[in-house]
């Protein structure tokens, strides 16, 4: 019998801590497949974040350097400039990009650094017990807004990959999601696109992945995955928003 | 500039510490402007791209360390500089440095502080650079620089020595050596036997094992072990590593301490003393960590009475205390940081008499 499914190279042969339903581990996957199919992973260094993503260094195959909270970015673009023949990328959740990271992105992004940036948005804060996030949508409860965020005083989500796109250091940005077949197979298509990018020193790279976080949400991952089409996806549209090449 | 390394320059002391760390092979610099350091970043931003260096201006202090971080994470020598309020915001960063057992080379030109400060000379940040600075429990190594000379020296010892302990380093100057000029022997690099960097990440080949460059301990004891190996470390380092200047202090009955700037005040002010029949010393922490601990027990040993000065109300005090023999005396004689808080030789000369008068 052919097998036609197997483990990527890139990814280690062990159980992840990850909570049933929850799609960091889809997003691993399509990180190394990415790896696998450009055959850089004994090139590749990555950089993780603090947070759900921080265990990056048990999963992937690769050397990894653990970044303090928010400043993947930055430890990213030391990498890189010391290191301009590797492939580096972040992994990093939405509290840590689009809060006490916003700096770091944003000023990598302008740089134009020439690194990959994976964005795992599930609207809230997973690894602390369900905060509300920068991206936690109008009226989600969660567990420091008991009452639904307040737009009025809470601000609204960071569309990120949209923000990010209008910068002119930026390459590449798309928004892509992982509840569905479809939707996996499109994003795998993205996060390949991206690491081309790096691959043939395009520029800039970002994929924002709509993730679902079944726990802190208190959904089953059914339900979980049926809000990210219900919920996130008319907030955040799915999408290219740049593709400078048109890789 | 001059590339006869014979040949004595006239640079300022910030221009010094850039050529140190070029000298010392130093390719990688990321900071963000704040007097009185400025002249560092300025002069890197000319001379690294010439080398094929990178240089970044930083979005933020926060941003600077931690892009050392990532460059040191991969091997090569990098450098950040500031000065007090974005040293405190570099803090963050030095902790997980620390943490993840990173080399690297923090340059702080001292200004006055709580706060927005002023940029005149001060040495207040010597706890802050003493104790780690960060949370967590952690020391790095401190290097006080008194000339201009020293600058360059220091700077270039800094990354060996951060090298070689896998401790982030810090040349703590302040803004009266940054900003002075004084001839300068543009010394070779010292031929200084380093450590393979076997942890650094590279990329993993086949069969190669994977390098994790990261302070999270989660697993039982782990984080328990880390503590006690750095212990070990540090007292190691302070066998091995610490560095001082005496000045007659053999017949001394009293001994003058304090180090940087300061230093070389009290150095002019013990020369005018000796003039006077005064028998006075001097003893200069090179490293304020680890501090040569060990030299003022046995300089204690002799001479009962010490005189510390320093431009704050009193921080190396404390390590000093915790150095000399029970039965010795440290007073102090301390100006607290901001403009006209240096004193000039003669005032120190006058103190001196008064405290050598005192115990007398």
């Amino acid at each position: 019998m052919k097998q036609v499914f197997t483990r990527p190279e890139s990814l280690k042969d062990v159980s992840t801590h990850f909570c049933p339903g929850c799609h960091h581990g889809s997003v691993h996957r399509l990180v190394a497949d990415a790896l696998d199919a450009f055959g850089i992973r004994s090139q590749t260094i990555g950089v993780a974040s603090v947070g759900c993503s921080v265990f990056l260094y048990g999963y992937f195959d690769v050397d990894v350097i653990e970044a303090p909270h928010g400043r993947a970015p930055a430890v990213a673009t030391g990498a890189k400039r010391a290191r301009p023949d590797r492939i580096i990328f972040t992994y990093q959740g939405d509290g840590d990009l689009a809060a006490i990271g916003m700096s770091e992105i944003i000023h990598a992004a302008n740089r134009g650094e020439d690194i990959t940036v994976i964005f795992v948005n599930n609207t809230t804060y997973g690894m602390t017990g369900g905060q509300m996030a920068p991206t936690t949508l109008p009226g989600q409860k969660t567990s420091t807004s008991p009452y639904g965020r307040d737009t009025s005083k809470d601000g609204s989500p960071f569309k990120m990959a949209e923000l990010l796109s209008n910068l002119d250091g930026v390459a590449f940005s798309a928004r892509v999601a992982l509840n569905s077949p479809k939707n996996v197979l499109n994003a795998k298509k993205m996060i390949n696109t991206a690491f081309r990018y790096q691959v043939e020193k395009k520029g800039f790279s970002f994929v924002e992945a709509l993730a679902s976080c079944p726990t802190n949400w208190g959904m089953s991952p059914l339900d979980a995955n049926q809000r990210v089409t219900d919920e996130m996806i008319p907030y955040f549209p799915l999408g290219i928003f740049k593709n400078t090449a048109q890789l | 500039m001059s590339t006869n390394p014979l040949e004595k320059i006239f640079v300022k002391g910030n221009e010094a510490v850039a050529m140190g760390a070029i000298e010392a092979g130093c390719r990688c610099y990321f900071g963000y402007p704040i007097t009185p350091q400025s002249d560092i970043p300025e002069y890197l931003s000319r001379e690294l791209p010439l080398l094929g260096g990178e240089f970044i201006q930083a979005e933020s202090e926060i941003g600077a360390i931690n892009m050392l971080l990532g460059a040191s994470a991969t091997g090569v020598r990098a450098m950040t500089s500031s000065s007090g309020p974005g040293i405190s915001l570099k803090q963050e960063g030095i902790s997980y440095m620390a943490g993840s057992e990173l080399p690297g080379v923090i340059v702080d030109v001292m200004r006055a502080g709580p706060g927005l400060g002023g940029i005149d000379a001060s040495q207040a940040d010597y706890w802050q650079a003493t104790r780690g600075g960060g949370h967590g429990g952690y020391r790095i190594i401190v290097l006080a620089p008194s000339s201009v000379q020293e600058m360059y020296d220091l700077t270039m010892l800094a990354f060996d020595l951060s090298d070689i302990w896998r401790i982030p380093a810090m040349v703590l100057a302040d803004s009266v050596i940054g900003q002075m000029k004084e001839s300068v022997t543009p010394n070779p690099r010292p031929e200084t036997v380093l450590p393979a960097k076997e942890w650094v990440v590279r990329g993993r080949e086949d069969g190669e094992p994977q390098n994790v460059v990261k302070s999270l301990y989660l697993g039982d004891g782990e984080m328990e072990k880390f503590h006690w190996k750095m212990l070990a470390r540090y007292q190691e380092l302070a066998e091995k590593e610490c560095r001082w200047e005496e000045v007659q202090t053999s017949d001394a009955e009293l001994i003058v301490t304090a180090f940087g700037s300061t230093a070389r005040i009290a150095k002019t002010a013990v020369a005018m003393a000796r003039e006077a029949g005064i028998k006075v010393g001097l003893m200069r922490p090179i490293t304020l960590f680890p501090f040569p601990k060990k030299t003022y027990a046995a300089l204690s040993a002799r001479c009962k009475h010490f005189l510390a000065i320093e431009l704050s109300t009193g921080q190396m005090i404390d390590d000093v205390r915790l150095s000399v023999a029970r039965d010795a005396d440290v007073d102090f004689y301390g100006r607290p940081p901001g403009a006209g808080s240096l004193p000039t030789p003669e005032e120190l000369f006058e103190q001196i008499k008064k405290n050598y008068r005192a115990r007398a």
